[in-house]
């Protein structure tokens, strides 16, 4: 696949991959061996029916690779690019024994465009039932549910604290690894489903969840909230200015578009020098986004070693060809100030791997006298979130101890008719566990709401006896279109 | 798109003003000591704004605000009644904790006179003897008196030059309503924070509980950034969710100092920016105004 040169792009926020051309999707496409044991949908968090789509790829069947993939993902456009394959589809593939695995994630992608270009979507029949269902969160977890929700024939309503929905997609996630065109119009299609989408309101605090239950004739809610709480290092200096999350950074530079200051009031001064905490997604994004605000020098401080790093390897990969400079094995221990109130630079220590710890990676110990200094202007910590302690604060929802949501298997929570999924009941995971979160929390509300479960999107033609959908599986239902 | 329309505005002085905005919702749920975040336009920042009143039954809430910026400026400027905000959410933070303190006192200085109104009603409510101290720079920015009355049951105004009321900082307010009240068992101020730190220095003698209300920069609003990340303690908090309101004894106040002046450079810029574009403005609508009289009012 096409991507900009390295140099150039570091210093723009166009998509950093091209996607592929027809003929490139078509050829990789015939790399696949439709294995029988189909190792990388069971690799697929949501269970993919993958050779299924490749297949109709190969037979230059677009509409067709999309409604296979559609059966069970809301977002191709979105997941095929920011799923971690390695560690799912593609790191089974029977391929990648030998040779580089099929590449999925990009297939999925080329499909995914396809439909955005097309204005394909998959609006099967729907019946109203007079439900109603509120939706508190606009990720992918709520936007999954919401969807699923909207099908089965309920009135949806996704609430979202910011002024624009998406969650993370939004306000995390950098154009260049993913456009917001594509965001909207995954949107776009969640609103051609019926869902309305009410921006600007924090639930919990403008009214309660038991409020939606109780007073406002919610028959059951769903909440998505996504983590979001940024863990600080708690070492000296933390609150000097310019130490600040990766969370802050992105929102100021992604939702709040600082990359346009002063066309857009909110500001995001970056410095020459970047030291950015963590080698997760986010550290990935927060790098990379600092070289197009136009840093310097970028450094990447890990206390792990590579092959521990969380992030997306292609993401490793792709700010390491844009400039960032990686210092594995690298601890902070305190920020050291300019004698203003400002950040001067950095105090860090050497670190090596020891015993695996509980998480089976090696466990890094300090290496005695190892301390050393350098110099910067900006240090953002990307170390992971906790659980935002508004739902908490404002309902009976019970908790567990780190105060994510308790839910039981089906995902529902400790008050009737509620339920939850995605970040805020894992912790911070990945957008499609919380796509697969949203989905099965709607199937146990489906449930709980007595909705007979009709899973199966209706082909738009496809197989009609007499205007019958048979896929229907409900013939007194006949449909007049 | 929700509008949150501008239904009334009332000019203080020139650089306070108070625009009450339509939000039924938000009118029901507000609480005394929470906030809500604001932006103007989609080009704009968010901005966090105490709600310092608000009506249930007309379904509007009230800002007060002091022009020192930006956003602030061109608020002052562009919200006229029957205009609308682009962005309007709350209320966020967690509600004052109004007390069954028997005997209070509620300060406030400078932007924080009229978020402390709602806390002064609110005990008020909850059957307190309520001493409101609030301080100007002078009588002619003095606001509110009125309505402080109704609530408090002494109002004691400070003005630096002395021009109304006992001349001095707020903190003189507080020593006198002190020596005249020593069973007074909770104070709670709001204002900017040198002020804030002031009226806790000088409660921290007399062990009195004194909850202030921080203001450091916030994005989101909703716990999600920590850009609002205060010491409180030995602890770390962030203002949006874990307070506005803690306990002023325990405030690191010039760590909350040193972080407001974060963007002091950008901020600037900002301003100079909208300015230059204003001064734009202005020669264009002169140019037009001369080519074709009368044109450039309605045009610009
Ligand atoms: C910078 C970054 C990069 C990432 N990169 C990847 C990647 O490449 N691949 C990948 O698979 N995963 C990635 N992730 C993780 C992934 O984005 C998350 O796991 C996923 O978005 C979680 O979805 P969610 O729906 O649970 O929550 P979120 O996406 O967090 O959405 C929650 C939404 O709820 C809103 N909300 C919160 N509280 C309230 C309230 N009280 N009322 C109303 N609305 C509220 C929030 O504003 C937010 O919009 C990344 C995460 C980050 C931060
Ligand atoms: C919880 C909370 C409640 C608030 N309530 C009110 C209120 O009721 N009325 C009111 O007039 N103001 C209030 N403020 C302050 C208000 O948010 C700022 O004045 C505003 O953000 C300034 O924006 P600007 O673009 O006009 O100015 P900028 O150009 O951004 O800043 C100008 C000056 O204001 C200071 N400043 C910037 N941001 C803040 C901030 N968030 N808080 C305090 N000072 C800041 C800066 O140090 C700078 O020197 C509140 C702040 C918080 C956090
Ligand atoms: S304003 Fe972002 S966490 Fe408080």
């Amino acid at each position: 696949m096409r991507e900009q040169d390295p140099i150039e792009r570091s210093r723009n926020f166009e998509e950093v991959a091209c996607g592929y051309h027809p003929d490139d999707a078509m050829r990789e496409s015939e790399r696949c061996l439709m294995c029988p044991d189909q190792p990388c949908v069971s690799g697929c968090p949501v269970g993919i029916d993958i050779p299924g789509f490749i297949r109709k790829i190969g037979e230059k069947d677009l509409r067709g690779a999309y409604d296979i993939i559609t059966e069970t993902s809301l977002l191709p456009a979105v997941c095929g690019r920011v799923c971690p394959q390695e560690n799912q589809c593609e790191g089974v593939c029977t391929v990648g024994e030998s040779l580089e695995p099929v590449a999925i994630g990009r297939l999925e992608r080329f499909v995914g465009d396809a439909a955005i270009r097309e204005g394909w979507v998959n609006i099967p029949y729907i019946e109203a039932n007079r439900f109603k269902v509120g939706i508190v969160g606009s990720g992918p977890a709520g936007m999954a549910c919401a969807a699923d929700m909207a099908k089965a024939g309920c009135e949806v309503t996704v609430f979202e604290a910011f002024h624009q929905p998406g969650g993370v997609l939004r306000y995390g996630i950098p154009d260049f690894r993913l456009p917001n065109a594509v965001i909207d119009a995954e949107i776009g299609n969640l609103r051609k489903l019926g869902v309305k989408f009410e921006c600007n309101t924090l639930v919990g605090r403008l009214f309660t969840i038991e409020q939606m239950i109780s007073g406002m004739g919610y028959d059951a809610v769903f909440v998505g909230v996504g983590a979001g709480y940024p863990t600080m290092l708690g070492i000296p200096g933390d609150s000097l200015n310019g130490v600040l999350s990766a969370n802050e950074l992105l929102t100021r530079c992604n939702l709040m578009r600082a990359k346009e200051f002063p066309n857009f009031d909110t500001p995001q001064p970056i410095g020459r020098r970047v030291a950015v905490v963590g080698a997760g997604n986010t550290a990935m994004d927060a790098m990379r986004v600092c070289l197009r605000l136009g840093a310097e020098k970028v450094y990447c401080i890990y206390r792990r070693s590579r092959k521990e790093a969380p992030a997306r390897a292609e993401e490793v990969h792709h700010a390491e060809q844009e400039g960032v400079e990686y210092h594995w094995l690298t601890n902070p221990v305190a920020v050291i100030d300019d004698g203003q109130g400002n950040v001067r630079g950095m105090r860090c220590v050497r670190m090596e791997l020891g015993e695996p710890d509980e998480s089976g990676r090696r466990r890094p110990v300090q290496v005695a006298g190892s301390e050393f200094d350098f110099e910067t202007d900006l240090i953002v910590y990307a170390i992971g979130t906790n659980a935002n302690p508004i739902m908490g604060q404002t309902s009976k929802l019970e908790l567990n101890k780190w105060g994510y949501i308790q839910t039981d298997n089906s995902l529902a929570t400790s008050m009737a008719g509620v339920f939850a999924g995605g970040d805020i009941v894992t912790g911070a995971a990945t957008v499609i566990e919380a796509m697969g979160a949203g989905r099965k929390a709607a199937a146990s509300m489906k449930a709980y709401l007595g909705i007979r479960d009709s899973a199966l999107p209706y082909a738009n033609g496809g197989e009609k006896l007499f205007g019958i959908d048979l896929r229907e599986r409900n013939f007194a239902r006949v449909r007049v279109a | 798109m929700t509008n949150y329309e501008i239904v009334s505005r009332e000019d203080f002085s020139d650089v306070t003003y108070l625009l009450e905005i339509r939000h039924p919702m938000m009118a029901r749920a507000a609480k005394p000591g929470q906030f809500v975040m604001v932006m103007l336009n989609e080009q704009g920042e968010r901005i966090p704004l105490t709600i310092a009143d608000f009506d249930g039954e007309k379904g509007t809430i009230t800002l007060v605000i002091q022009a020192v910026g930006k956003t602030t400026r061109q608020m002052q400027q562009e919200c006229r009644v029957g205009t609308s905000l682009y962005a309007l959410v709350g209320p966020m933070g967690v509600p004052s904790p109004i007390s069954h303190a028997r005997k209070v006192l509620c300060v406030g200085g400078g932007l924080g006179v009229a978020p402390i109104f709602p806390q002064a009603r609110g005990y008020k409510e909850a059957g307190a003897y309520v001493i409101g101290v609030v301080g100007f720079r002078n009588k002619d920015l003095v606001f509110w008196d009125e309505k402080f009355r109704d609530c408090c049951d002494e109002l004691i105004i400070c003005t630096d030059d002395g021009s109304l009321g006992i001349k001095g900082l707020v903190t003189a307010g507080i020593l006198q309503a002190i020596e005249k009240h020593p069973d007074i068992e909770e104070v709670v101020a709001i204002g900017p924070p040198i002020m804030m730190k002031g009226c806790a220095d000088s409660t921290r003698p007399f062990k009195i509980k004194t909850m202030v209300s921080l203001n450091p920069v916030m994005v989101d609003g909703t716990g999600m950034c920590g850009g609002c990340r205060v010491r409180i303690g030995d602890q770390v908090k962030f203002a949006c969710v874990d307070g506005p309101d803690f306990d002023g004894h325990q405030v690191d106040f010039d760590d909350l100092m040193m972080r407001l002046r974060r963007y002091t450079k950008t901020e600037r810029k900002a301003l100079d920016h909208w300015e230059k574009g204003c001064n734009l403005d202005k020669t264009i609508a002169s140019s037009v105004e001369a080519l074709i009289p009368g044109q450039a009012l309605t045009t610009v």
